[in-house]
């Protein structure tokens, strides 16, 4: 593993005081990898990478984004910092065009520099060339979220955070989702993504941590985790589930 | 039945729409309604009123500028007037608005702009007391334009100005990044701060414009009609009709339906008399929900 863009530490978060979610969670992203965060639901996977991107109130821990201390940052200033973050659901502005979503995001590029900027993500995903007109509601659920990772790549972050992308797509756009991310990886983006769908997630994955009860209870390399059986105990014996492809 | 009821009616209908559209966007960005937009306009015209004294008192007396009745020291103080209503529209937000909205429950800011609305009326009340005053009290010749229609200048001046304005608030809305901006905050407020909106920015420049464009719409009626206290708080249910007409959210909706709501108005009050003034309006409303819920210009959330 190469520096880290990401490094979170011991940390707890949650929506209510006194009642943490997440507790005490350490991991780590370095440069142009791609790490997933798997485990059962109710691990507060969702919570945990939320707390990172400042939607979950941090009650202790520290996130360091390229060296920088960021934990108290308010959500707006993430795109800024370096983090983008595209959410499970309602990840587009469903009532403005494809285009407006991506201009909308644009606030932190100069102006000049934005046509540029949509040029590039069009040429990145020729789907939504066709549809930069359309209202992104009507996009089918596989183009909602190319275009939800259009807009959090069109500010160049540092590191792309996406919560279960795969969530809700039938199988053929499970597989489109994650050869799409294996493809920004290549680019040399460094991502770090939370899923349910462990065995697409880690074919794809560099390393993996498995979050329990809020915390990380084991890391490994992304391939290697699949036939480890410390990963199925955590996984309570839902060995068959993971096996069932898409959760 | 003469025609002139289309003037009337545009001319009431943009003073509905200006008002409206503060209405509308308040309610998709901040979602509450707003009750004490009305005395929004009524504190702008009166804020217009007592520049235009003061630059009266300064200056002597200037003359209007040739066809109209008012002269520069109107359009100097309406500048001014929209400024501190926007800046009134702020504090309300600050100190009031603001603090019950992060506790979460919108019928409690709505009840509360009630009890501002009530609070603003009578302090106007209070300093002017409740007798209608005036920008001027010259009478201007309406100059007649074929088919029975009859328009002072004034009147033409402020259907340009209302052009202006709704076609600009129209591009900003949708072709700059504060207009995007805002129309973000109104579909997904998480989303739009993880792409970076500064929720708290996009908020004050809602109110901004929408202090501005009731207190222009209060100036407006000012001119035309007359200048009391409650003159916001007796627009207020034109302003609403229009903003669901319209369909909420919707600027150019806010607009027609305001033009709808005035020219529907205007032609009862020669059809079947003013007393049946309001209940046309609502009736029309009524109609159009009952078609198509979602306001004429409302789009369905998917």
């Amino acid at each position: 593993m190469s520096e880290a863009v990401v490094e979170v530490r011991d940390l707890e978060a949650g929506y209510e005081p006194g009642v943490p979610i997440v507790r005490g969670a350490s991991i780590t992203v370095g440069k142009g990898e791609i790490v997933v965060v798997l485990g059962p639901n109710g691990a507060g996977k969702s919570s945990l990478i939320k707390a990172i991107a400042g939607l979950v109130p941090i009650t202790g821990g520290t996130v360091l984004l390229d060296g920088k201390d960021i934990t108290a940052a308010p959500a707006h200033t993430m795109v800024r910092l370096g983090l983008a973050f595209v959410p499970q659901t309602e990840n587009i502005f469903p009532l403005m065009s494809v285009e407006d979503n991506l201009k909308v995001a644009c606030g932190i590029i100069e102006r000049r520099e934005i046509p540029a900027r949509i040029e590039e993500m069009y040429a990145a995903f020729p789907d939504l060339v066709r549809q930069r007109r359309t209202t992104a509601g009507n996009l089918s659920g596989g183009q909602r979220q190319m275009l939800a990772v259009a807009r959090a790549l069109i500010v160049h972050p540092k590191v792309l955070v996406l919560d279960e992308p795969s969530a809700g797509l039938s199988p053929k756009f499970v597989a489109m989702v994650f050869e799409m991310l294996a493809g920004i990886r290549k680019s040399g983006v460094t991502i770090l993504l939370v899923e349910q769908n462990a065995k697409a997630a880690l074919a794809i994955g560099d390393r993996a941590y498995v979050l329990v009860e809020g915390k990380d209870r084991h890391e490994g390399i992304a391939s290697e985790l699949w036939n480890d059986p410390v990963v199925a105990e955590l996984y309570l014996g839902q060995r068959s589930r993971r096996t069932g492809g898409a959760a | 039945m003469s025609l002139q009821f289309v003037v009337d009616g545009l001319l009431a209908g943009s003073m509905i729409g200006l008002g409206a559209i503060g209405v509308t966007l308040t309610y998709s960005i901040l979602r509450f309604s707003n009750f004490a937009h009305g005395d929004f306009m009524a504190w702008g015209t009166y804020a217009t009123l007592a520049v235009v004294g003061a630059i009266g008192a300064m200056f002597g007396k200037i003359a209007p500028i040739a066809p109209l009745s008012f002269g520069w020291p109107l359009i100097v103080a309406l500048i001014l007037g929209v400024a501190l209503t926007g800046l009134l529209a702020l504090l309300l937000d600050f100190v009031l608005f603001a603090r019950l909205r992060a506790k979460g429950q919108a019928i409690i800011v709505v009840m509360a702009s009630f009890g501002a609305s009530m609070a603003l009326r009578s302090l106007l009340e209070f300093v002017f007391t409740s007798r209608p005053t005036y920008f001027s009290r010259a009478i201007q010749i309406a100059m007649p334009v074929g088919f029975g229609i009859r328009i002072t200048p004034d009147q033409i001046a402020l259907l340009l100005l209302t052009s202006v304005l709704v076609l600009g608030v129209h591009l900003l809305m949708t072709r700059t990044q504060t207009g995007r901006s805002m129309q973000a905050l109104s579909q997904n407020a998480a989303l739009a701060r993880i792409v970076g909106i500064d929720v708290a920015s996009v908020v004050r420049f809602t109110w901004i414009i929408g202090g501005a464009l009731a207190c222009i719409a209060g100036v407006m009626i000012g001119i035309l009609i007359q200048i009391r206290p409650f003159m916001g708080f007796d627009m207020l249910l034109p302003m609403f009709a229009a903003a669901i007409l319209g369909g909420i959210g919707s600027v150019p909706g806010a607009v027609l339906g305001g033009l709808i709501i005035g020219l529907a108005e205007a032609g009862a009050v020669q059809l079947i008399g003013a007393e049946w003034r309001a209940a046309v309006s609502f009736i029309i409303l009524m109609a159009v929900l009952f078609v198509r819920p979602i306001g004429l210009f409302g789009v369905r959330e998917r």
